[in-house]
């Protein structure tokens, strides 16, 4: 009677091979292994892309799953990339100080090496003084515990403020944009100690592997993406498939029924909100190091709403739609705004891609809410012919977007 | 009547020509007069040349004694006449008649003189000139009078403008001329009891030149002393070492400068002596790879020091004590105690006026970025609020309308006329956009809402990025008339432009036309009836679906008219309405949704509020807005259906 | 014969309008009760108060053997306490199967953690099963809960109740859009549970009431207007006057 996670689970075996396929066929066609088909840039555009999956099925818990419609994911995604950042940045400038100090007549002090930093770092900000939030920024395993910590604990307390209200629905999609917002503005300030609207850069130095050529560290960034990837969607799709994720998608649907049933309905979006924020700023810190720059126009609100078009575009409440739309919408969108796409000439107009891009995901994305609403993932159970039930009444699950019914 | 109007004017001419002719001489008269006297000016005899000049000189003796003040005055030797003069090569003079100010002549160097008073008469020539100056008939002289004394101070202008206050007749230069007596009287009062009595005077004056004018008389300077406060001083008060007031190298800095304490050549120096002195990979025996650490390098010159390599420093524990074994005061200049006492009595009574009015002034700051708020959210208060649509094209609305009013310009080059063009045409477009989205997309929605927030976020992408393709992405104006420029100034620190106090007058006419639309008319009825039961609605004869279209439209066409306003006094982009669709959110939220009333207070708090926060910290706005946030997120925990909330089942959950 | 719970001196107003009006009640352990009244007599909210979704003005709610207030209590709390409840129209989670709605059910620890790495056992399955049985459901199971029937529905939610393993069940109008046939055996369900706890139906329908043969509570404007059995309270005046017409 009890089945292997796996044999109840086809589709997890499926897109782990087809992950670990696509993976090696990137590496074998890479510049580092020597076939060079594939450049070093666009192996690393092909590992953001899969931490932007990542982000994706995390998105897809909190929102196809639970029914949070969180406009905040992509905050904690940025925190996760400003504080890999950090000590990336920290190391990567006391190397250079160190060097440039090497052939002065003195030893360098401690404190001489700590002011030459400062102003390195923060010269372009006006400042000199390193700040305190860079108190751990020496040491990559404190600032790999912050890379959870940080995001975490913010999406625990902003979730518990909340979730506690019973802040729902819309009201709680603006209140996550509204944290975005307050995130994305106070990161623009100078005097935020992170440098501001310039943000950190020169992240895709590692600092230690200064041997190694840029081909091979965005080899080992898409390995790393890779499995970070894969764990993750092993990870999501164990949650969902148990009594959890027949909770959380109870409470998507009617969360005051799961209430009378007894169940801490706000302890377990606490838990699936904080859970996914966690992964959304694990994808960040593998992300920025390969984008080389974050600054704070990357956490503004209108990039977690991108999030919640990919994962739409993708199909809702089901993992592997959430992979394929981030994949396919980023990697289109890179190729549009680009250049990559030729224009068309209409004859009295000429359509740039790079202008007209925008409006064709905008429209788009209307199209899919409207006519396609289980989104690319839909087309899967086209192809296995599943039944659906076609009852009148009140229709509730992912695809109808948690719709609002209620018990009066 | 007309006869005898005429013949009365005619008289008053007559007498005035005979008072110019009787009461003013020639000044060259007048100056011949005095010759001796002006040739040998001593600070006994000027007086009485200054006092006859006075009388007799009229305007021109006031411009006489401004050119002798300045050395510029030439007396002809062979008649002792004088004369301003022009030169090209100073060799040549052309002559210039003291009182026509026509060229009258020519004469070489070596036949003129020119006349140098020394300091003391130029004093008082100064301190007449004053006077002259400070009763010249021109108004506009007088107040640069006033001027010249606030900017330079002095003892000897106390008299004068004293004398001239009997007879001045302009209101305003009066109020100037108390004001500006009492200052001087403070600064160079006879005695203290004269002083301190002027200084409480003062205490009903607002302004912020009084301010500033007062604050120089507490002027202090720093002290340092060994044993307490220094006798026969006015103590200000005692600083404290390392406080944010006196850092610990300042303080070290003024004990070297009395000479209280050795120099410290600091530590670049110290590194530069040391690495001079870098001798077989050793320097004073310490050897070079040692010295990462203030300590190693303190010792290595200790023994430089030691043998006479380097001049002698301070270590920290010397520096250390030498702060300590002093005391450091800040000392008034002002010596009496009794007046800094009074100006800062006074100062305090002023700045607590000052300070009431900004805060009327940040009061009405906030009233008008309410209003903006109140606008921009009050469409979303029907769509959103009434309606329970959720619009993130809100913005690309009012970005609509503001883009509407910038095209009716480039036709209407008249600013007034455009701006009345467009208001009605920005709520015809904005309608017309919203009415199309409400019938493509919108309705196929209802009972959606998180699918309506991401269908309404794709069309605010589309046609952000449209209007960025149309109108590029450089701000474009959008003027007012000159009848809104300028503002309403109510004295020196509360003012209010006129463009504000316009966008509160809109945002008022739109909050009573609303409510008596949707509690006075058929429409509002109808709509109230829709948003609260469409299937009972529509069997009472009500089209639901015009219904929707039409409040989605006025809604949408309100966020236009607002885009017109806003436009006003925010330049025209493409991200115009992003900047303020979370705030409008946040507005209706914090308001409490289906309510217009509620938006209205949202709009207030939050208005208020970012202004209370920008207070605190005016250079930051990013900081105001970012708090401002945190704000609202824990004020909805304690509200979370907002400030007015419908309670009951009705309210559902 | 203990009490379970015990309401006293209840109110409750909604912008003025008292929905319940100094109600006092009281139901004893494994006893069958019927709460009957007008529209607007304050039955739901009646329910929506022990449940702990809407707080009363003033009065006490003080349930089982330790007498602790429901008050101070969460929806889940009370829940876990041992209060079950089935909504007016048929609640379920229509896009998850018959035996995952039951599976959420089960009375079992309920921390988020607990429920993270639940694993299925044998006694769980065995229970399912039974509940499926007692509700005519064995056949579903495997099926979405949205493709049931109405009344089908109806049992699920009353299965997922009982699944629960509630002291108290509150349940309205279970017998609403049920053939004859299907409110028999919703009738024989309820008076089963109702020997091992106590049950409380609202309900408009007098045969079904008249079925269930037990007390009957008649509710009035936010009061209690009579009390007893269904002949007794079908003959009071006051009961005639404002439910049951002439």
């Amino acid at each position: 009677m009890q089945r292997s996670f796996f044999a109840r689970n086809p589709s997890v075996l499926i897109f782990i091979a087809l992950l670990a396929v696509f993976t090696l066929t990137v590496t074998v066609m890479s510049e580092a292994m020597g076939m060079g088909v594939l450049s070093t840039s666009f192996i690393k555009t092909l590992g953001k892309t899969l931490c932007l999956c990542l982000i994706a099925i995390a998105m897809d818990l909190v929102w196809g799953y639970c029914g949070i419609l969180s406009l905040g994911h992509f905050a904690f995604f940025g925190l996760g990339g400003y504080m890999i950042g950090m000590w990336l940045m920290y190391e990567r400038t006391k190397g250079i100080v160190l060097g440039s100090l090497e052939n002065a007549p003195l030893p360098p002090t401690p404190e001489e090496v700590r002011d030459a930093i400062g102003t390195q770092i923060f010269g372009v900000v006006g400042g000199a003084e390193i700040p305190m939030i860079w108190f751990f920024a020496d040491s990559l395993a404190a600032q790999l515990a912050l890379v959870v910590l940080v995001p975490g604990a913010l999406a625990l307390i902003f979730g518990w403020l909340a979730f506690r209200s019973r802040v729902t629905g819309v009201y709680l999609s603006i209140l996550t944009q509204a944290m975005t917002l307050a995130l994305s503005l106070y990161l623009f300030q100078n005097d935020s100690g992170l440098r501001g609207n310039n943000g950190l850069s020169g992240l895709q130095n590692i600092p230690g592997l200064s041997g190694m050529s840029q081909a091979w560290v965005s080899l080992w960034f898409l390995w790393a993406s890779a499995l970070a990837l894969g764990l993750g969607y092993l990870m999501a799709a164990w949650v969902v498939s148990g009594k959890f994720g027949s909770v959380i998608r109870g409470i998507r649907d009617d969360e005051a029924r799961v209430r009378f049933l007894g169940y801490n309905v706000e302890g377990y979006k606490l838990f699936v909100f904080t859970v996914t924020a966690i992964i959304a700023a694990v994808a960040g810190a593998l992300y920025y190091p390969q984008a080389g720059i974050i600054n704070p126009a990357e956490i503004a609100p209108i990039a977690s709403i991108y999030l919640a078009v990919w994962v739409a575009i993708g199909g809702r409440g089901r993992l592997y739609g959430a992979v394929i739309g981030a994949a396919f919408v980023s990697l289109l969108s890179s190729w549009f705004t680009g250049g990559g796409a030729p224009d068309v000439n209409l004859g009295f107009y000429r359509i740039q891609w790079t202008d007209w891009w925008l409006v064709l995901l905008g429209l788009s994305f209307v199209a899919v809410t409207l006519f396609a609403p289980k989104g690319m993932g839909g087309l899967f159970d086209y192809l296995v012919r599943k039944p659906m039930p076609d009852r009148p009444g009140a229709d509730l699950g992912p695809d109808q977007g948690s719709r609002r019914e209620v018990e009066q | 009547m007309g006869r005898s109007a005429m013949k009365g004017l005619l008289a008053a001419f007559v007498v005035w020509l005979a008072c110019l002719g009787v009461g003013w001489a020639d000044l060259q008269d007048v100056l011949q007069d005095n010759r001796a006297a002006i040739e040998k000016a001593s600070r006994k005899t000027v007086d009485a040349v200054l006092a006859d000049i006075a009388e007799r000189g009229g305007s021109e003796g006031a411009a006489f004694l401004e050119q002798w003040q300045d050395k510029a005055v030439w007396q002809r030797k062979a008649d002792g006449l004088f004369f301003y003069v022009e030169t090209d090569d100073k060799q040549t003079y052309q002559l210039i008649d003291v009182s026509s100010g026509a060229v009258v002549g020519e004469a070489g160097k070596r036949d003129l003189k020119n006349l140098k008073p020394n300091s003391g008469v130029r004093g008082v020539i100064g301190s007449a000139l004053v006077e002259f100056q400070l009763s010249d008939p021109e108004p506009r002289r007088r107040m640069a009078a006033l001027r010249a004394i606030e900017r330079r101070p002095d003892r000897s202008q106390l008299e004068p403008l004293r004398n001239s206050m009997v007879d001045e007749p302009d209101a305003e230069i009066k109020r100037r001329k108390e004001v500006l007596l009492a200052l001087l009287t403070v600064r160079f009062g006879a005695d203290i009891a004269e002083r301190v009595a002027a200084a409480e005077g003062m205490r009903d004056k607002l302004s912020l030149e009084t301010r500033a004018a007062l604050n120089p008389l507490l002027a202090t300077r720093r002290v340092v002393s060994i044993d307490g406060p220094p006798d026969d001083a006015n103590v200000a008060r005692k600083l404290r070492v390392g406080s944010e007031d006196l850092s610990e190298d300042a303080a070290y800095q003024m004990l070297v400068s009395a000479e209280l304490a050795l120099p410290d050549i600091g530590a670049e120096a110290r590194k530069a002596a040391l690495i001079a002195s870098i001798a077989e990979g050793a320097v004073g025996g310490v050897p070079v790879a040692e010295l990462d650490s203030d300590v190693a390098r303190e010792r290595a010159f200790a023994v430089l020091t030691a043998e006479g390599l380097a001049p002698p420093s301070v270590t920290a524990e010397e520096r250390e004590a030498a702060l300590r074994a002093h005391e450091f005061y800040e000392v008034y200049t002002e010596p009496s105690a009794e007046v800094t006492d009074a100006v800062q009595g006074t100062l305090g009574i002023i700045n607590q006026r000052v300070a009431f009015y900004q805060v009327l002034d940040l009061s009405l700051d906030g009233l008008s970025l309410a209003s903006i708020y109140f606008l921009a959210a009050i469409g979303l208060a029907i769509t959103f609020g009434v309606m329970g649509v959720i619009n993130m094209a809100h913005g690309e609305f009012i970005m609509m309308g503001a883009y509407t009013g910038y095209v009716v310009q480039l036709f209407v080059p008249d600013y007034t006329l455009s701006i009345l063009l467009a208001l009605p045409l920005a709520f015809a477009v904005t309608f017309g956009a919203g009415v199309a989205m409400e019938r493509l997309v919108i309705r196929w929605l209802y009972n959606r809402p998180l699918e309506t927030l991401l269908a309404t976020f794709g069309i605010s992408i589309a046609l952000q990025q449209l209007a960025k393709n149309i109108f590029g992405t450089q701000a474009r104006p959008l003027t007012s008339p000159a009848w809104l420029d300028g503002a309403w100034v109510m004295n020196d620190v509360v003012s209010v432009s006129y463009i504000r106090i316009a966008i509160f007058g809109l945002g008022l006419i739109f909050l009573f036309l609303l409510l008596f639309i949707l509690k006075r008319t058929r429409l509002g009825l109808e709509v109230r009836a829709v948003t609260q039961n469409p299937r009972m609605a529509a069997s009472m004869g009500i089209n639901p679906d015009k219904i929707n279209m039409l409040t989605f439209g006025l809604g949408s066409g309100i966020a236009g008219i607002a885009g017109v306003a806003i436009g006003l006094y925010a330049k025209v982009t493409s991200e115009l309405g992003s900047d303020y669709i979370v705030q409008s959110f946040m507005t209706v939220v914090v308001g409490g949704v289906g309510n217009i009333w509620g938006t209205l207070l949202g709009a207030t708090l939050i208005g208020f509020l970012q202004k209370w926060i920008e207070w605190f910290n005016p250079s930051n706005t990013l900081a105001a807005q970012t708090f401002m946030i945190v704000f609202i997120i824990i004020f909805i925990q304690f509200r979370p259906k907002g400030i007015i909330a419908l309670k009951g089942r009705a309210a559902g959950d | 014969m203990s009490t379970l719970l015990e309401v006293s001196g209840v109110s409750v107003s909604f912008d003025g309008f008292k929905a319940i009006n100094n109600l006092s009640f009281q139901i004893a352990d494994a006893e069958l009760r019927a709460i009957i009244g007008p529209n607007g007599a304050g039955k739901t909210t009646f329910m929506d108060i022990v449940t702990g979704k809407t707080r009363p003005n003033e009065g006490r709610v003080i349930w089982g053997d330790k007498s602790v207030s429901l008050l101070k209590m969460s929806e889940s709390q009370i829940a876990r306490a041992g209060v079950g409840r089935k909504f007016q129209r048929p609640t379920v989670f229509e896009d998850q199967t018959v035996r995952e709605n039951l599976a959420m059910a089960l009375r079992n620890d309920r921390s988020p953690w607990a429920v993270l790495f639940y694993k299925k056992t044998t006694d769980g399955a065995a229970r399912i099963e039974a509940l499926a049985d007692e509700i005519n459901l064995t056949a579903q199971l495997t099926r979405k809960a949205g493709e049931l029937s109405h009344g089908q529905k109806q049992w699920l939610e009353i299965g997922m109740l009982l699944a629960q393993d509630p002291k108290l069940l509150l349940v309205d109008e279970p017998a609403a859009g049920m053939t004859p046939a299907e409110r028999d055996h919703t009738t024989d369900i309820l008076k089963e549970a109702a020997k091992t706890r106590a049950v409380v139906v609202v309900e408009h329908d007098m045969d079904f009431v008249e079925k269930l043969n037990c007390k009957v509570t008649v509710l009035h404007e936010g009061s209690v207007l009579a009390e007893g059995s269904l002949a007794h309270v079908t003959a009071n005046k006051d009961v005639i006057d404002v439910y049951l017409g002439r």
